[in-house]
């Protein structure tokens, strides 16, 4: 709860540094909030307070994806110094992204599905305004319009589902909800389905899970790069924390109303996804791909629906952020140097710095799922998750579609060391920007070694 | 305790090597080489020669999904520790006159290769055996894909998805087998008794999950399709760690993973796979006879060879696992020595290709004749090493089935044809224009192909030692398969 505030007083801050011109040392003073809210968020570990009338609930749960979604936060800060130093106003953009992150931490400690609503809304707005913030681009508009008007519909959707089951059963409440559940089985009125169903198509818009993906990838292309960045990290993360907190604690007793639907939309996402990826010429595209392929794998955890599923969710979208902010940034790096995200901008980079290219291989390794790589757990957590709950066949998909993520991840490795670009001038790294691949590359590895300590967490 | 040397010395020197400066990159590789020989021998020569599992480390890693850190050595693993073990530095000394781009990242890639190896040859936990086995993977990747030939980035990522492939059902297996044990664990005693606890429908399924990855990884026809390319793309040592020692991977899995783990599922299916690999003998064996190029023809020699291991390890006797055992270590000598020798008619005449060379045998007499004596170790001519080896290997298979042993035999006869075919055709007839001034061996080639040809020999007359090492834990094994 004190990690909300403080992120809430961090985005007035910002806003007010403007006013008082100290906005040129606003950016340490974030950093170091917050590895505050990181520390103030574990110190509620095992309290299990409930606040506002049973509104949140700070449960494990939601203090492991607080603290996640803080880091997170923290290195894209890292790698997105330049952006805020160059292109834009630095204060108000801190400030949305610092409101983003409240309505983040606000989606994964709910307890009442009118909080759920409003962090998503508070996630959303401020990222409608960042995709379109690089105002004289024409695809930065169009990725705001598209990301607000697909948003919207989403979240009607989820409004009205939310409507349909306060319906019937009278209650916002996660808990009375599951109750009424287990009291009324078998005699549950058809309009509560339809609400959970609804629900379902919102929060599916949100993580991008096919046939509701339409909208990611020209989002994430035409957004600015550290605002792509932020949606496949940060986004994803707080949205599949929110799906999953949803269907765990309410509905988890009626998989058989969802869990075929499910089931479809999982082996959609990965193949939509891994195969549509295959074919990107651009790495950011591509990108946006692997993150809806992401997707899918994670859906996986929803389906199996037991008590490994949290754990393998948590370990999942922390290791696939660390290896995206990688990617990004070796990425953003890039395209600094050259001015073209296409895979052909990688080329040679095995020559032109051995370090850029070492990071990215590692970074691609780890979203392909290749031992000893933090992402390889992931999916072994998620596998090992879906296989106790007897679900075999799905499994086999997406062990089949990891093997299409090959593909498009080593497009970018060869291109490193195989090809040999037209351009072979070294490429520079800024001191943070090596600070923050270290840091991740680290992560990627000892998260790879040690993924018990994560994985018993939750 | 030592094996844990065995396998993170590596590791540290290949760490080391990352941050080395180029010109002194290779010293340090062999210096850390030798020292995981000594550490090898010092194990073999502590060896108790029984059917247990020696110097065991074991310790939990994650606890919650029952993985542990658990390695040790038996008769087996022993075999397999001390082949790459020593091929190893051989290898790092046959690349010395070479000159490769980024020489630190390239041994330190060499030694990781060896690290993961020792890790998947000495693994008690299945889990830790899956990760080592894709851990062998990527440093051997790269190796192909920086410093292979002209067609590396298809050739070489078709060799990691092939393999990819085959091991990813192999981790559904395991993970299935380890749900399905009584202890949770992925120890390998709980995961045979899982195995043997399934009807034989669900033990046929797991033999194919497993059977893939392994039949990939040696290769076994129809599953071969990436090996001849890559072997002729990788650079020289790459080749040499891929056919000297990783194809082993596979047949050391097929030994230690697949036969105690699922004994109904290999009753049932163990005929189709012999049937495919006696396929896979005389097929490549034909081939072979038709190739030019001389890499190309190890290649496939290498595809028959296997295929008659492969054969002799699903007969499931004494002589038949005994051979295998054996033809691994000779296999890996004679191929790794093969492949030298092709990479220094390379270097001296720039082409390997049959048809421009000859004539050898009159300007460099000693080249020829370690060339004779390698080429005989492959041949299988008794008293060298590959006569004991295939002895045994169509032993075994007789006694399966004659009909298999025959159609097998044929490997030792066509064997014959394409070698010294090979043979004539670079060292013996009219000497070609590009052979004129064909240097003989320098002390640097020497210091590697001598040991070799004294390894052929010696193994030939007096192979017992190294049947005595694997025999105990070859007849415990059989005893666990026999269990049911």
């Amino acid at each position: 709860m004190k990690s909300l505030i403080l992120l809430s007083g961090l985005g007035v801050l910002t806003l007010l540094s403007e006013m008082f011109n100290f906005k040129r040392k606003i950016f340490p003073v974030v950093l170091l909030g917050l590895l505050g809210t990181i520390v103030i968020s574990a110190m509620y570990w095992n309290t299990n307070k409930h606040y506002f009338n049973d509104m949140m609930f700070f449960d494990n749960y939601a203090v492991a994806f607080t603290c996640l979604i803080s880091f997170i936060a923290f290195a894209w800060f890292l790698l997105s110094q330049n952006y805020f130093n160059e292109e834009t106003n630095l204060t108000d953009h801190f400030a949305l992204i610092l409101f983003a992150l409240v309505g983040a931490v606000i989606m994964v400690s709910y307890q009442n599905m009118s909080m759920l609503f409003l962090g998503i809304e508070t996630l959303s707005l401020s990222l409608y305004v960042l995709a379109g913030s690089r105002k004289n681009d024409l695809y930065s508009n169009e990725a705001a319009l598209k990301y607000f008007l697909m948003g919207a519909f989403a979240t009607g959707f989820l409004l009205f589902g939310i409507a349909l089951i306060y319906g019937i059963t009278g209650s916002f409440n996660l808990q009375t909800i599951a109750n009424y559940i287990t009291l009324n089985s078998g005699n549950i009125p058809a309009l509560f389905y339809t609400g959970v169903l609804l629900m379902m198509v919102g929060m599916a818009f949100k993580i991008s899970a096919a046939p509701f993906h339409f909208w990611a990838p020209d989002v994430y292309q035409g957004s600015p790069l550290v605002i792509t960045a932020f949606m496949a990290t940060i986004i994803k993360t707080a949205a599949f924390a929110a799906f999953f907190r949803l269907f765990f604690t309410c509905f988890s007793t009626i998989e058989s109303v969802w869990g075929n639907i499910i089931f479809v939309m999982a082996i959609l996402t990965l193949a939509v996804g891994n195969i549509t990826a295959t074919y990107q010429e651009s790495v950011k595209r591509m990108l946006a791909y692997s993150s809806i392929a992401h997707a899918g794998y994670m859906l996986l955890a929803i389906l199996a629906m037991n008590k490994f599923s949290a754990g393998s969710i948590l370990f999942y979208t922390a290791a696939y952020s660390v290896a995206s902010i990688t990617a990004f940034t070796v990425l953003s790096i890039i395209i600094n140097k050259s001015n073209n995200e296409a895979i052909d901008a990688f080329n040679g980079l095995g020559k032109r710095n051995p370090f850029l290219a070492f990071a990215m291989t590692v970074a691609m390794l780890s979203l392909a799922g290749i031992p000893p790589m933090a992402g390889f757990f992931g999916k072994y957590y998620l596998f090992n998750a879906a296989l106790q709950s007897g679900q075999t066949a799905i499994v086999l998909v997406a062990v089949l579609a990891s093997l299409v993520g090959v593909y498009y991840y080593f497009k970018v490795i060869i291109a490193m060391y195989f090809k040999s670009g037209s351009d072979s001038s070294l490429v520079e790294v800024s001191f943070t920007h090596k600070l923050l691949l270290i840091l991740t590359l680290v992560l990627i590895f000892a998260m790879g070694l040690m993924s018990d300590f994560v994985i018993r967490l939750l | 305790m030592l094996t844990a040397i065995l396998i993170f010395l590596p590791l540290l020197a290949s760490f080391l090597l990352f941050f080395a400066k180029g010109g002194s990159a290779k010293k340090i590789a062999l210096a850390f080489s030798i020292a995981e020989l000594a550490v090898a021998l010092f194990a073999a020569f502590n060896f108790h020669r029984d059917a247990t599992t020696q110097f065991i480390l074991d310790f939990w890693w994650m606890p919650s999904l029952g993985i542990s850190f658990k390695v040790g050595i038996d008769g087996i693993s022993m075999l397999l520790v001390l082949l790459t073990s020593s091929l190893v530095p051989f290898i790092i000394l046959s690349s010395f006159e070479k000159k490769y781009e980024k020489p630190n990242v390239f041994y330190g890639l060499i030694l990781m290769m060896q690290m993961a190896l020792v890790g998947v040859f000495t693994s008690m936990d299945g889990f830790l055996f899956y990760i080592f086995w894709e851990l062998a993977l990527i440093p051997i990747y790269f190796i192909c894909l920086m410093w292979g030939g002209k067609n590396r980035g298809v050739i070489t990522f078709k060799f990691f998805v092939y393999t990819l492939f085959g091991s990813l059902f192999m981790l559904v297996g395991l993970i299935y087998l380890y749900q399905h044990s009584s202890a949770h664990t992925f120890d390998i005693q709980s995961l045979y008794q899982a195995g043997h606890s399934l009807p034989a429908s669900t033990q046929g399924i797991l033999f194919w999950a497993f059977f893939i990855a392994f039949a990939i990884k040696m290769p076994v026809f129809p599953f071969h399709t990436w090996q001849p390319d890559t072997y002729t793309e990788a650079p020289t040592q790459g080749t040499m760690l891929l056919s000297g020692i990783m194809l082993k991977m596979g047949i050391f899995g097929v030994i230690r993973w697949l036969l105690p783990v699922v004994p109904l599922g290999v009753a049932e299916w163990g005929n189709t796979a012999i049937i495919l690999s006696v396929i896979g003998i005389v097929y490549a064996s034909v081939i072979a006879i038709m190739q030019n190029d001389m890499k190309r023809l190890i290649a496939y020699s290498s595809i028959a060879h296997v295929g008659l291991i492969a054969a002799g390890v699903f007969s499931m006797n004494v002589q038949g696992l005994q051979g295998a055992m054996i033809q691994m270590v000779c296999h890996g000598i004679n191929v790794f020595a093969l492949f030298y020798i092709v990479d220094l008619i390379e270097k001296r005449t720039g082409t390997r290709e049959l048809s421009k060379l000859g004539g050898v045998r009159s300007i460099s007499p000693i080249f020829s004749t370690v060339f004779m004596i390698i080429v005989l170790g492959s041949v299988a001519l008794p008293f060298t090493n590959g006569f004991v080896g295939e002895f045994l290997l169509i032993n075994g298979l007789y006694q399966f089935s004659p009909l298999a042993a025959a159609f097998a035999g044929l490997t030792i006869i066509l064997g014959a044809v394409y070698m010294l075919r090979m043979y004539q055709k670079s060292m013996l007839g009219e000497l070609s224009p590009l052979n004129e001034d064909f240097e003989e061996l320098s002390y640097n080639e020497k210091l590697v192909l001598y040991p070799m040809v004294i390894a052929i020999i010696g193994i030939g007359v007096f192979p017992k030692p190294l049947l005595h090492i694997s025999e105990p834990a070859v007849e415990e094994l059989l005893r666990i398969i026999a269990l049911k």
